[in-house]
Parts: structure tokens; C-alpha cells; sequence
């Protein structure tokens, strides 16, 4: 164990707002979770019990019928936002003093960082590139993720749970959201700054950064696997993995949401359900595709002379 | 007396003295009977400030506590007059929002104000980049807290806004009919890590130019645009005209890289964002306010949409 080394990448300076990153997450995560958790126990109650539905403010926070509805801007907000404003002040300011911004030797294209990382908030861009080409880590998943983003609300067509905190109403769309975010972006994150040494190498945390430590992986191609030589025999075979891949993978995800999400299925258009199928095939791709290559040590699935998936 | 003055000459002369003595006699008194009046009237007005016409040129309403004066306290405000005069009473409570939203345009200004400081120090020049970097850590007074501020509230920010993404997801705040604000905030997070990204490069120094050629030598793999891309080379992209060389001003990340991040990053990105943030809180109002927290809503009483 070598505490040193990884004392040396958690107090990176650019490495703190990480680590700081992962307990605000578990707390707003627990934050979002209790109100979801009294909200659902809310509806459990008003869903078994038409009368007290009939009446109730359907909140889960107090309320007494001879509040008003509706408070002044000023004091009630802006006293809030003042304070706000103060914290993150001080915050910043005792950051600011205790800890500074690195500074390394001037830029000098002829010596190589190694490990050269990005920004942290693209080290999961970058981690990607271990299992797909630039054109697909750098390029297109960028693109797929703001797409996929601002296709949110128009495949998300549950009119349930706007403007309050639920999961029991929700869960298929909060679990895709979690499992993008928290596992494909942050999670990747995390690995990139605090798992990848020299040669974007894996040390675990308290390995030792050996910058001499080579690995000999044969990596393999998936066509290589079943023989296939030719160029076309391989172009086309990709194509029939990842069309097949898409295909059934699909038919999958509609046999379960067909079930398990009726409703949402019977009010979704063809073009919503497909880019729905779409988004969500993508993202469970990446994983298999980490899979593949971790477990077989398989480059690609796809060749063709123009590029390589 | 008149008579006289009218054919004597010296007569003239007598009634001029004798009127200008009079005068300044009655001007004495007057300053010395109006000035302490005047004193007093000006001291008591002073008791209350916000009588005097300064004041009341500024503030346009009265300030005593009643209910149209506290509406009035935020609608007449440039400022404030982003917020309603009243809001839902849940919405304040800050384990609904987090406050997150808010606490990213906080220090969107906080990057503003120590950015433009950093401004006065810095020169987007190979020669002097990095020098002034130097020069800002261990000579301007204060330059290092400047420069840990605008270094720190930057991360911070990216942290805020993913946590405000966040609770808007979990909130299901993105649903009708906030869609189209949900929109603008997808922009507005591009920007945001665009912003940080740009600013990486500009200490000149070996953390951000490693970062920055990284970042930009995945654009020489762009499909159809970069020339190591799928199709790049077909369409007669070389590392001479394709996306990288745009975004660079060059093939390497060189003196037209910094002076275009430095642009972006003070100039173009920067106001870019700041429409789309007055666009997103317009429609944040626009939209009815904060989504919640909302009354629960049973699945019993949904009214599916009629095909
Ligand atoms: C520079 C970045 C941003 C700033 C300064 C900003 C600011 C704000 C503010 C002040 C609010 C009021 C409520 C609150 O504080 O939560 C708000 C609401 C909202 N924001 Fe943002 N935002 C930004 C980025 C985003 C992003 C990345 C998204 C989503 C992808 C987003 C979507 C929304 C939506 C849908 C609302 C309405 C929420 C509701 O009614 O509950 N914004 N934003």
C-alpha cells in the first residue's frame, strides 16, 4: 500500500473538486430519496383511499389550512438567495486560501505528460477512448449525449411526477437517468482520475505509478475469433453483430417495457419509442462493449476500410 | 428726499449709498433669521432620507412594511423583477431546488468579476502567457486569491450545474410544459464545461496545453470533418483544413490556439451564455414558476390524451 502515491492524486488540486464531488452527490442523492420515499407513501395512502383523496393538499410537507398559498419574493426569497450568495462566498474564499490552482512547468510540446488527462469533467470521454476509436469517444458520444438530452422530455411522455420527488411513478426513467449519470458519467470520471496512472495504465488506489510497467494484452478482433480473413467477409459480419446487436437487443427492451411499463408504451408514438430504443441500446452498449473487451480482450466488433467500431 | 434727487447730482449719489446700506443691513438680517430656520428644516430632513428628492428619484415607491410595498420592492427593481412578487410558500424551501440553479448563476458572476480582473494582468501571447501567470501568483497584490477564485468557482460551477440538471431530472421538472427550458439548460451546460475547457489552456503551462491537445486530437477524428475521421480523407480533409485546424487557428496547438481559446473564453462564450441564461429565466417565470413542489398526482387521474 502506498500511501503516498495515492495521497499525492486525492490531493491534486484539480483533483478536489471530485472528491468533493462524491459525498455531495450521496447527499443529495439520500436528499431527493427521502422526499421520494414520504411522497410515495403519500400516494400509497390517497391511492387506497378515494375519500381522503378527495380532500387532502397532497403534499408531504405540512400544511395548514389557514396558511396562505403564496408568500412575498421579499424577505421570504431573496433573504434565502442572500444567504446562499454568503455561504458560497465563504466557501470559496476559504478555499481559495487554504488551496491553489496548479501551476506546472511552461507548456513545451516536446515533453509528453504522461498521464496527459483531460479536464476532469471529460475524463469520462476519455476513459472511453480504452474501448473505442477517437471518432466514437471523442465525436460522436458527445454529440449522442446532448442529443439524447434534449430529447428527454419529448420520448418522456409520463405525465406522473412532475414537480415533486417520486420513484414508485417514475422508475423506469429515473433508473435510465441514474445509470447514465451516475455510473457511465461519474463513475467513468472517477476511474479516470483516480484509477488511470502512466500509459492511462490501471492502478488501484495506493498502487504504486510505475511508469517502466508495460502490459502485453493480445487484443484480438471479434472477426478474428470466428476466422474470418477477408476484408468484405469482415466488414459485412460486423455489420450483421451490430445491426443483430440492435435488433435483438431491441426486441428484448420492447418484450420487458411492453410489460413492465404499459402504459407509457401505449402512449408513445412509433418515432418516440424508437429513439427511446435507440438511446437506450446506445448506452447499454457502452458497457458491453467494456465487457467484450476486459473479458476477450476484443478490439473491435466492426471493420470495414473507413472505420473501426 | 425724492425732490432733492432729481436735480442734484450728489443727491444721487447720497440715496444710492444709503439704499445699498439698507439692503445689505436687510441681508444680514435675513441670513441671520432664515439660516437657522433653513439649518433646522435641512437637519430635520435629513432625519428622514427617503423625503429627499435624490431618494425619491432612485426608489420609486414608498419602503414602509405593507404588502403592496414589498410586491412593489421586487417589480420595481431591474433586478429583482426577474422574480414574481409572490411565490408558491414550498417553493423557498431549499431541500426542493437545492438552490442550485441560483448558487450557478452566483458564480457565473463571481468568474466574471475575477475574470475580468485576471484581464488586466494577462496577455494571451506565447511570450507573455505564462509570465503573467508567474507575475499574478507572486507579485499582484492578491493576484493568487484572484487567481485561486476564478480557478475554484469555475469547478464549482460545473459541479452546480450538473446537481441542477440533476434535481430538475428527479423533480420530472423537464415535463410539459418546460420542455423547451430543459432545452436551453442542455445548452447552457455545453457552454459551461466549453467556458472551462477554453480557460484550461491559458496559464500557458504543461497541465493545460496536454489537456488541451488531448482534447482537441479527438477533432481529428471527427467523421467527415477531421482528416484521421471515417471519410475525412475522401472529402480531401488534410491536418491542414479540418475541424481541428479551425478550432486551433493551426495544426498544432501553438500562439493562434491561445489567442482563439482566450476570445472564446472571454469574448464569445461568455455572452453566448449569458442570452441563453436570460432566455432560461425568463421561461423559468414564463413556464409558471418553479414546477414545485407540486400537489401528487394519482395515476387513477390521469386523462390520457385522446389519438
Ligand atoms: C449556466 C447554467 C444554468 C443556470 C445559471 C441555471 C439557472 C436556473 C435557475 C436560477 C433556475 C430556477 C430554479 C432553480 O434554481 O432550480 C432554473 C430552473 C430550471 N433549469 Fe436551469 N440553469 C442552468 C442550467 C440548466 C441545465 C443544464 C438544465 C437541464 C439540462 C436546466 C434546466 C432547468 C429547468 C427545466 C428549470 C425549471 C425548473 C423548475 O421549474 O422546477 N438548467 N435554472
Amino acid at each position: 500500500m502506498d500511501w503516498r502515491q495515492l495521497w499525492e492524486i486525492v490531493s491534486a488540486p484539480d483533483n478536489v473538486p471530485i472528491v468533493g464531488l462524491i459525498p455531495l452527490l450521496i447527499f443529495y442523492i439520500y436528499l431527493a430519496w427521502k422526499q421520494a420515499k414520504a411522497n410515495d407513501e403519500l400516494i400509497a395512502e390517497l391511492e387506497t383511499n378515494p375519500a381522503m383523496a378527495k380532500t387532502h393538499h397532497r403534499k408531504s410537507w405540512p400544511f395548514r389550512p389557514g396558511w396562505q398559498k403564496e408568500i412575498h419574493v421579499w424577505p421570504f426569497l431573496l433573504r434565502i438567495e442572500f444567504l446562499a450568495a454568503m455561504i458560497v462566498s465563504i466557501i470559496l474564499m476559504v478555499w481559495s486560501i487554504t488551496l491553489s490552482a496548479p501551476l506546472e512547468e511552461p507548456s513545451n510540446p516536446n515533453l509528453t505528460m504522461n498521464p496527459a488527462k483531460a479536464p476532469w469533467y471529460f475524463l469520462g470521454l476519455q476513459e472511453m477512448l480504452v474501448y473505442f476509436d477517437p471518432w466514437i469517444a471523442g465525436v460522436v458520444m458527445p454529440t449522442l449525449i446532448i442529443i439524447g438530452l434534449m430529447a428527454i422530455p419529448y420520448i418522456d411522455t409520463n405525465p406522473l411526477g412532475s414537480g415533486y420527488y417520486t420513484w414508485k411513478q417514475r422508475k423506469f426513467s429515473i433508473g435510465t437517468f441514474l445509470f447514465g449519470f451516475i455510473i457511465l458519467w461519474v463513475a467513468m470520471i472517477i476511474i479516470g482520475t483516480f484509477i488511470r496512472g502512466p500509459g492511462w495504465q490501471w492502478f488501484w488506489p495506493g498502487q504504486t505509478w510505475d511508469h517502466n510497467r508495460l502490459i502485453y494484452e493480445v487484443n484480438r478482433d471479434l472477426p478474428d475469433l470466428f476466422g474470418i480473413t477477408s476484408n468484405l467477409a469482415k466488414g459485412i459480419f460486423g455489420a450483421i453483430v451490430v445491426g443483430g446487436y440492435y435488433l435483438l437487443g431491441g426486441f428484448v427492451v420492447h418484450a420487458l417495457f411492453r410489460r413492465y411499463n404499459p402504459k407509457d408504451y401505449k402512449r408513445m408514438s412509433l418515432l418516440q419509442y424508437s429513439i427511446m430504443m435507440f438511446f437506450l441500446l446506445t448506452m447499454v452498449g457502452l458497457p458491453a462493449k467494456m465487457l467484450l473487451r476486459l473479458l476477450w480482450h476484443i478490439k473491435y466488433v466492426w471493420i470495414t476500410p473507413w472505420f473501426n467500431v | 428726499m425724492a425732490e432733492e434727487n432729481q436735480n442734484g447730482k450728489n443727491g444721487n449719489r447720497v440715496g444710492l449709498l444709503e439704499r445699498v446700506k439698507a439692503g445689505v443691513k436687510e441681508d444680514v438680517q435675513s441670513l441671520k433669521s432664515d439660516l437657522p430656520v433653513k439649518a433646522k428644516e435641512q437637519i430635520e430632513g435629513l432625519k428622514d432620507p427617503t423625503k429627499t428628492q435624490v431618494f425619491t428619484s432612485i426608489f420609486r415607491h414608498k419602503h414602509d412594511d405593507t404588502p403592496r410595498n414589498r410586491a412593489l420592492g421586487v417589480l420595481s427593481n431591474v433586478f429583482l423583477h426577474l422574480h414574481p412578487a409572490k411565490i408558491n410558500r414550498d417553493a423557498v424551501r431549499y431541500s426542493y431546488t437545492w438552490g442550485m440553479g441560483g448558487i450557478t448563476f452566483y458564480l457565473f458572476i463571481v468568474l466574471t468579476f475575477t475574470g475580468v480582473l485576471l484581464m488586466f494582468y494577462y496577455h494571451p501571447s506565447k511570450v507573455q502567457a505564462f509570465r503573467d501567470v508567474l507575475y499574478l501568483e507572486h507579485d499582484v497584490p492578491f493576484g493568487k486569491l484572484l487567481r485561486n477564485m476564478h480557478r475554484w468557482a469555475a469547478h464549482l460551477m460545473v459541479i452546480a450545474v450538473w446537481l441542477h440538471m440533476f434535481r430538475v431530472f428527479l423533480t420530472g421538472s423537464y415535463k410539459k410544459p418546460r420542455e423547451f427550458n430543459w432545452n436551453v439548460g442542455v445548452i447552457l451546460l455545453v457552454l459551461t464545461l466549453l467556458l472551462s475547457f477554453t480557460g484550461y489552456l491559458l496559464p500557458d503551462d504543461q497541465l493545460g496545453f496536454w489537456a488541451v491537445t488531448v482534447g482537441t486530437n479527438m477533432a481529428r477524428a471527427t467523421p467527415l470533418l477531421g482528416h484521421e475521421g471515417p471519410f475525412g480523407k475522401m472529402l480531401g480533409m488534410t491536418p491542414y483544413n479540418d475541424v481541428r485546424f479551425g478550432l486551433l487557428g493551426g495544426s498544432i496547438v501553438d500562439a493562434n490556439a491561445l489567442l482563439r481559446s482566450y476570445i472564446w473564453h472571454c469574448i464569445g462564450i461568455p455572452i453566448v451564455a449569458s442570452i441563453f441564461m436570460i432566455v432560461h429565466f425568463w421561461r423559468v417565470r414564463k413556464d409558471g414558476g418553479i414546477s414545485g413542489p407540486a400537489p401528487v398526482m394519482l395515476a387513477s387521474e390521469v386523462k390520457e390524451p385522446k389519438k
